[in-house]
């Protein structure tokens, strides 16, 4: 069975990196910083970028496993 | 509790109606207080003429944050119960992006609870606007502004 972990990106960092998603097989990846560094190896992640994983908010050191959906977004504007 | 997303555009004085109507009725005797805020779009941001925006969001992380938001509003002040609407989509000047409602038996809770609230969401739900200016050009909005400053 092929593992894998679902990366979203949205508003100003979807424009940024030209995709809103990547499938990644990888079962590898340890971290949000890791998932990260797979999928964009050559862009440095913006300082002020936050991330979820399966849509709560954590820090890049926070552990990822297989089926997780991992998010980076810039900050909200909402409201 | 009623969390809501809405694609088209929404009057939040029928909405705060509606929920009072079909939802709180089991209240009746109960609530003191309403703490109402409804959000809207101007037409200028940063010094430029704004004539329209989009607001993006990320489905399901939002609904999901704006529960855990009201839930910690509750645990912190005697809340009766909340609703929350939210615009996303494309949107005009003067119309509704945001409203936030609570009911509650005194007023201190229904101020500083919808207040709450609303500065969570502003800094926590995943929401994300850009702009249109009058010139055509787009630009997102950067960050939220803190709510209790003046400057």
């Amino acid at each position: 069975m092929i593992m894998s972990i679902n990366v979203r990106y949205f508003a100003s960092l979807k424009d940024r990196v030209g995709r809103a998603e990547d499938i990644l097989d990888n079962s590898g990846l340890s971290t949000v910083r890791a998932v990260w560094q797979a999928a964009n190896p050559d862009e440095k992640l913006p300082d002020n970028i936050l991330s979820a994983v399966n849509m709560d908010y954590v820090d890049l050191d926070s552990p990822v496993k297989d089926g997780d959906e991992v998010a980076f977004f810039p900050p909200v504007t909402g409201g | 509790m009623l969390i809501k997303i809405c694609p088209n555009g929404f009057d939040p004085w029928q909405e705060i109606q509606a929920y009072q109507q079909n939802a709180l009725t089991a209240l009746a005797g109960k609530i003191g207080a309403t703490g109402i805020f409804v959000g809207t779009m101007r037409d200028f941001n940063e010094g430029d003429q704004v004539k329209g925006m989009t607001l993006e969001h990320y489905p399901g992380m939002t609904e999901k944050q704006l529960a855990k938001i009201v839930t910690e509003a509750q645990s912190q002040w005697q809340i009766l119960d909340a609703l929350i609407v939210h615009r996303v989509g494309a949107i005009l000047p003067d119309e509704a992006i945001v409203l936030v409602a609570v009911w509650s038996s005194h007023r201190g809770e229904a101020f500083d609870a919808s207040r709450n609230i609303m500065e969570a969401l502003k800094s926590k739900a995943p929401f994300w606007k850009k702009e249109l200016l009058d010139s055509d050009q787009e630009r997102w909005v950067s960050k939220n502004t803190d709510g209790y400053t003046t400057d």
